[in-house]
């Protein structure tokens, strides 16, 4: 949309800043209006402040025709973008995948295949699932696919402070940052009514409900896979589980929240205003979050059909989906809950 | 020319916040209600659109208003500002008026923020609308829709055709043709003429084609000046408007406030030639502002240079534009397109003329003075010697006019044979009904949300 979107997000702070009349939306302004000289690192840092509630916008007289023509959740929704592409480790996947919903369907495709392989050419050493696939060879994959991408991450994650000047961290900017994104505050509006995102100035609370649907409901799956982890080494309890067990409690309330929540944010993003967010990266966020839907869809159908012939190819796809979402992380919109919660723990240290 | 089938019994002629808060009482009150806007739907709401809050009488804590802000205190406060140039009674009213008007704007969809960073002065007495005036007007119209008032955007009014006593006829244009209406009552809420230059020229003088019109280019007048023609009773000084000194690079119209410029205390102030012409520390600038308006609209060309140096960058609230910087005086003055020696002689002068600086302070009346130079600069007189210098153009720029409508306290208009039956007006329109000079902060919009219900209130009945 922009050029230079740095450039441009700088003219547009300057002249948000001799307004302030949206002050008391969300954690932006007043990080912003403490200064009046925006470096690159400071408008990197309001931008993954900005969660694109899009209050401001339609709230602000100077947007276009106006000749000042601001669309601040546009432009900042750019520099967030080009901020994960060029602190992502290695840069060129962040920029394919955030770019191209068919890449992450093509890397889920292949994830797909590596586990039906699996499923037929390797021997199962256990029950169950373990019978499909053995628990060795999941680990061999999964292990390192679940850390690698969390050093890539943290790779990433290490740039991004560095260039925001972020100080060392302690407790209570945890517990800030935390605190804000465990409620959403900075989608509530300040006032409580919630944001303008799917029908122009209108305040709803869906995109934020809908937002800890899928925020809940992922923690709750990964709850699920850490009590199974814990069941299996510590007291060698293995998979398969019985519903009244802690991986079942919450893989299926988390994977019934991340599939509603899912298609629940497609629903408002195909609603909502293009150009108030970052146009050229549509197709990767509506891919990223379609590849969230599949884990979750596919994980419960693995629940409801797994005792049947169904269950190889279901523990394929579910697997497959899971593995391409982990090695994606790093280089997809999820990677924005890191940065996230690394702009807020900034913002906290800016407070102190 | 159409003429419409009367489905409406109220027409409201502008679309800010009188005309909103008009709209909404009259459809509360069983009215049918059209609102006519001259402007196309992103400019929607004239000047309610640029606002940012409402000043409130409380007697205690009230939504975001902190202490409390009592009837006298205000009315003091506005008597200081127009210099005693008030109806005393009309503006009683609206001060007691607006403390109940700040829980219906929240009833209305209307949501308020605490004081802005920079305006702590304000937070006792000013209740700020959260994202400003436009976030208002987006919620009112929202509101209106749903009472069921409709809206015509690109509606500017041609005509109201007074028959006697008697509104008998609505004109005005939409999609390229005339159309007309004949409405049981109708509500004027459309604001000043600051918008149409000639008009402002004829009042002002020259000047005033060289003036920035600080709000919305849809307020040319075309209501009042046809009312005013057939014999509707003014007030206000129709050669007067609220001026001040804004960034001289603003847009022609609809800057708005970030171009606003607070640096003048903290500079010296040269006209076109580099000459000082007025003393820049007089007092604090929320009280100053509006004089500079005047002083640069008679300096040559109507334009203004303020010179600061890299001290006083931090002093002031930021503008929209970054001010021109040069690493010398004269490359500055190249730079502004100012006579070179003649700005560094100025400067010497004043360098020269200041003293001890060591009581500099920016936020109170320092009392750091020149001495022995013309005119004098009477507090934050330092020297004006750390490079980068930088330097802002400065241009009168027009908030509204004072000429408007006569009302009562009911909101109605009248002609010099009486009332006028079925004419109410509210707002900018009406404002110098109170306002005979000066502004006070916020007191416009207090003025449109009190009379806005009141001319509701009052053309539903008479519908009823």
């Amino acid at each position: 949309m922009y050029d230079n979107p740095i450039e441009e997000a700088r003219r547009q702070s300057q002249i948000c800043n001799a307004c302030r009349y949206c002050e008391g939306y969300c954690a932006v302004f007043p990080a912003m209006h403490a200064d009046r000289f925006f470096s690159d690192g400071d408008l990197t840092q309001l931008a993954n402040l900005c969660h694109n509630c899009q209050n401001c916008y339609y709230a602000c007289q100077y947007t276009a025709p106006h000749e000042f023509a601001l669309n601040l959740p546009g432009v900042l929704a750019e520099v967030r973008q080009e901020s994960w592409e060029d602190t992502a480790f290695p840069a060129p996947l962040s920029r394919a995948f955030h770019h191209h919903g068919t890449l992450i369907a093509a890397a889920t495709v292949l994830a797909m295949a590596l586990l039906f392989w699996a499923a037929r050419h390797l021997p199962g050493d256990g029950t169950g699932f373990y019978a499909v696939i053995a628990h060795s060879v999941m680990v061999a994959i999964f292990l390192p696919a679940f850390l690698l991408p969390l050093a890539a991450l943290a790779v990433g994650l290490r740039r991004y402070w560095k260039r925001v000047g972020g100080q060392s961290v302690t407790l209570a900017d945890l517990r800030a940052a935390f605190g804000s994104a465990a409620t959403m505050r900075n989608l509530a509006g300040g006032h409580g009514d919630g944001c303008n995102f799917e029908e122009e100035d209108v305040f709803s609370q869906s995109r934020r409900g809908m937002h800890q649907l899928v925020m809940y409901g992922f923690l709750l799956c990964f709850a699920a896979t850490a009590t199974g982890t814990i069941l299996h080494y510590g007291f060698g309890i293995e998979a398969p589980y019985r519903l009244l067990s802690l991986p079942k409690l919450f893989g299926v309330s988390g994977g019934l929240m991340l599939c509603a929540g899912t298609l629940g944010m497609m629903h408002l993003k195909a609603k909502a205003a293009p150009d108030l967010q970052a146009p050229e990266v549509r197709g990767g966020e509506f891919g990223f979050i379609a590849l969230l839907f599949t884990v979750s869809a596919s994980g419960l159908a693995l629940y409801a059909f797994g005792g049947s012939a169904a269950l190889e190819p279901l523990l394929a796809l579910h697997l497959g989906a899971v593995l391409a979402f982990f090695l994606l992380t790093p280089y997809s919109k999820m990677a924005h809950g890191f940065y996230r919660l690394a702009a807020l723990t900034r913002d906290a240290q800016r407070k102190r | 020319m159409t003429t419409h089938p009367d489905r409406y019994d109220i027409v409201v002629l502008g679309g800010g916040n009188a005309a909103l808060c008009a709209a909404i009482t009259a459809a509360e009150n069983g009215a049918k209600v059209l609102i006519l806007e001259a402007a196309p739907k992103p400019y929607r709401g004239g000047n309610s659109r640029h606002t940012r809050n409402f000043r409130c009488k409380h007697d205690g804590p009230l939504s975001v208003l902190v202490e409390s802000y009592g009837e006298e205190e205000y009315l003091a406060d506005l008597l200081r500002v127009t210099g005693g140039r008030t109806d005393e009674g009309l503006a009683r009213m609206v001060i007691r008026e607006s403390e109940a008007c700040l829980p219906w704007m929240e009833a209305h969809g209307v949501r308020f923020q605490p004081s802005l960073s920079g305006t702590l002065s304000l937070a006792r007495t000013n209740a700020f609308f959260m994202g400003g005036g436009k976030s208002l007007v987006n919620a009112y119209y929202r509101t209106a829709e749903a009472l069921g008032v409709e809206v015509l955007y690109d509606a500017p009014v041609r005509h109201v055709a007074l028959d006697g006593q008697r509104v008998t006829r609505v004109e005005y244009e939409h999609d390229d043709a005339t159309h007309v209406l004949h409405p049981r009552a109708v509500i004027v809420a459309s604001g000043g003429f600051q918008a149409d230059i000639d008009w402002l020229t004829e009042a002002w003088g020259p000047p005033a084609r060289n003036f920035l019109i600080r709000g919305t280019p849809y307020n040319r007048g075309a209501v009042l000046k046809d009312l005013l023609d057939q014999g509707v009773t003014s007030v206000g000084d129709p050669t007067q408007c609220h001026a001040v000194a804004i960034d001289g690079r603003a847009p022609k119209y609809d800057g708005g406030i970030v171009t606003r410029l607070d640096c003048v205390p903290f500079s010296i102030v040269v006209n076109k030639h580099g000459a000082r012409f007025y003393d820049e520390g007089e007092d604090v600038w929320p009280k100053r502002y509006a004089i500079w308006g005047r002083l640069v609209a008679a300096q040559p060309d109507q334009v203004g240079y303020a010179i600061i140096d890299s001290r006083a960058l931090r002093l002031f609230m930021p503008s929209v534009f970054p001010p021109i910087e040069a690493g010398t005086l004269e490359d500055l003055a190249r730079k502004m397109d100012l006579p070179p020696a003649q700005l560094v002689a100025t400067v010497d002068e004043f360098n020269a003329a200041c003293g001890d600086t060591s009581g500099f302070h920016p936020t109170e009346l320092d009392g750091v003075q020149t001495t022995g130079l013309e005119p004098p600069k009477t507090n934050w007189a330092r020297p004006i010697t750390e490079p980068p210098f930088y330097g802002y153009s400065l241009r009168t720029g027009v908030t509204f006019t004072y000429l408007g409508l006569k009302v009562d306290e009911t909101a109605q208009c009248s002609t010099a044979a009486g009332k006028i039956e079925n004419l109410w007006a509210a707002g900018e329109t009406m404002a110098g009904s109170i306002l005979g000079q000066g502004y006070l902060a916020g007191y416009g919009m207090t003025i449109g949300t009190v009379f806005g219900r009141i001319a509701g209130r009052e053309a539903a009945a008479h519908v009823r």
